[in-house]
């Protein structure tokens, strides 16, 4: 894999990353359990479809041939994607929705501060944007998981499940795929496992003030990074891309 | 009694020199029962038609075509959100909680727009509602900048703002629909045949059947009446819809040179008095998905004020 491949691939996670953590949100829309929630959730939506389009657009200018954000997001088929599978679990409750979003922002704000100083001044001035936008949403979730921890007992079990259930699949946030190892040798991405220290002592902290429990699980699910998903990914992808599949010949 | 009835026609005349003075009435100042009662009807329904219109746009949320598309149409339902959240604020200036609102709303009591009674089917619905729906509502809401009551009056200034960024966005779609496939041409035609006529249906009845208009008018609540607002909104849109090579779905619309405007066929109340009275497409689906978002989310809302509680009286304890 070249140096250009590689980079290639690495945006393309970070931008799938967003993409398909921007669809979860989005489904929250016109159901939230609060009008002013269901405006952060679309917000944060919103926040992270911009940011997978830089960075699909980058991805796809150093391909050969090359291809638009769009051809990225709405023309790759299941095993193309290369997201964490955390991102694309279906949202069962509100406590599940917030949890992921506060364990994946809390990742993301380490991956953005340092990818934020990468040597390749295009992925450098998106990090630098979107860090701004995941304090914000780190810090949004983190409120709302000391309100359901520490709120009422049927708050608490439901944030405790939805951990459990997630726990799993955080792993994959602090694996590199293959062929990334140069990126990291010269500058241009970050080692996601050096993330993982600073994470954990944040989320337990957060975890402890909100009267939760860190699951004890040692079970590990991985496979995105290899585009071995989740079932849920093809049905995301079958709404997503419904449009631009169904009429591949028109502008919208 | 005699007294007390001197009392309030002193209190109502003064209320009412204010208004014919132009001047703005504030949360504080005393107004009459009628006017506190109609302007909570009128603000409520605007602001429940806020939030349930975003039902039929988030219906197209994830299956928006282009990851632009997508963007534009996420800003604005958070900025319908948005302007449900404002006007409920303005309501309860009135001395009614959001709480209650939503209550009246389930029961039945509050209205929503009846054009949110009509489903989004295809893509192109989410061009019509941004350009149709939107166009129609700015109409009212320019003439409502101007209304008596200040909250009221300074929500619409603000709300206007985006509305018409939301119109070119809707005009915006369906342009670029009728510059692209046939498929895509006669999607967007579809869009105007169904939306144009629940569109003019939003004014209301004609004026001689408006059961609302008297007070509204004389407070200055009102400011034009439904038929000059209808009228408005026809004469700018039919030429719009001319220079992208959409068909208006009227055989009688002509434009009368002697009123400087087009006459437009007959509409058809018969509709909009079945959707008024829940028999419309998804009049059932709206309030169902309503109440039950409402009534799924309450565990959540009682664990946030149970945790306020709890940081409250630690607060208290220290």
């Amino acid at each position: 894999m070249s140096q250009q491949q590689a980079i290639a691939q690495y945006c393309t996670r970070l931008g799938d990353n967003s993409l398909i953590q921007s669809y979860r949100l989005s489904e929250w829309c016109s159901k939230a359990p609060l009008l002013e929630e269901d405006l952060a959730l679309t917000n944060f939506a919103l926040d992270m479809t911009g940011r997978a389009e830089l960075l699909l657009e980058l991805a796809g200018k150093l391909q050969t041939p090359t291809r638009t954000a769009d051809e990225m997001a709405y023309r790759r088929g299941e095993r193309q994607y290369l997201n964490d599978l955390i991102v694309e679990l279906p949202n069962t409750d509100f406590a599940f929705s917030i949890i992921r979003q506060f364990l994946v922002s809390a990742f993301e704000v380490q991956l953005y501060t340092a990818l934020s100083q990468s040597t390749h001044t295009e992925l450098a001035a998106i990090a630098a944007k979107a860090l701004k936008e995941v304090k914000y949403h780190y810090a949004h979730t983190a409120d709302w998981v000391l309100r359901l921890g520490d709120g009422t007992p049927e708050s608490n079990r439901r944030a405790q499940a939805a951990l459990e259930k997630l726990w799993p699949y955080t792993h994959e946030l602090f694996e590199m795929a293959a062929g990334e190892d140069t990126l990291v040798a010269n500058g241009i991405a970050t080692n996601a496992a050096t993330h993982y220290a600073p994470w954990i002592e944040q989320v337990e902290t957060v975890l402890a003030e909100a009267t939760l429990n860190l699951p004890k699980t040692t079970h590990r699910q991985r496979g995105g990074h290899t585009g071995i998903h989740t079932e849920h990914l093809g049905h995301i992808l079958t709404e997503l891309q419904y449009l631009q599949r169904a009429y591949p010949n028109a502008i919208w | 009694m005699q007294v007390a009835d001197s009392v309030k026609d002193q209190l109502l005349r003064h209320f009412e020199e204010k208004i014919d003075k132009g001047d703005a009435i504030e949360p504080r100042d005393r107004m009459p029962d009628a006017y506190r009662k109609h302007l909570i009807r009128q603000m409520s329904q605007h602001a429940h038609s806020e939030v349930i219109g975003m039902q039929p746009e988030g219906n197209w949320i994830t299956r928006a075509p282009s990851l632009r598309a997508r963007q534009i149409l996420l800003a604005k339902i958070q900025d319908e959100g948005g302007h449900g959240l404002y006007l409920y604020s303005a309501a309860e200036t009135l001395g009614i909680s959001r709480d209650e609102m939503i209550k009246q709303l389930h029961t039945g009591k509050a209205k929503y727009s009846n054009i949110f009674n009509y489903p989004a089917l295809t893509w192109a619905d989410i061009g019509a509602i941004g350009w149709l729906v939107d166009g129609a509502a700015i109409v009212n809401q320019v003439s409502l900048q101007r209304t008596s009551y200040g909250p009221y009056s300074r929500a619409m200034v603000r709300i206007c703002k985006e509305e018409s960024f939301h119109q070119r966005q809707g005009y915006e779609i369906m342009a670029r629909m009728m510059a692209g496939t046939a498929d895509q041409r006669a999607m967007a035609q579809d869009a105007m045949n169904r939306w144009w006529w629940p569109s003019l249906m939003m004014f209301g009845p004609h004026d001689s059947d408006s059961p609302h208009s008297g007070d509204a008018f004389r407070w200055k609540i009102k400011r034009h009446s439904n038929d000059e607002l209808r009228q408005k909104f026809i004469d700018k849109t039919v030429q719009q819809a001319e220079v992208i090579g959409l068909t208006i779905p009227d055989q009688d619309l002509k434009w009368n040179e002697a009123k400087r405007g087009y006459d437009h066929g007959t509409i058809n109340w018969e509709e909009f008095y079945q959707v008024i009275g829940g028999n419309g497409p998804c009049n059932q689906q709206r309030m169902d998905h309503h109440k039950q978002v409402h009534e799924e989310g309450a565990w959540v809302r009682e664990a946030a004020a149970a945790y306020a509680k709890k940081k409250q009286e630690k607060l208290l304890n220290h």
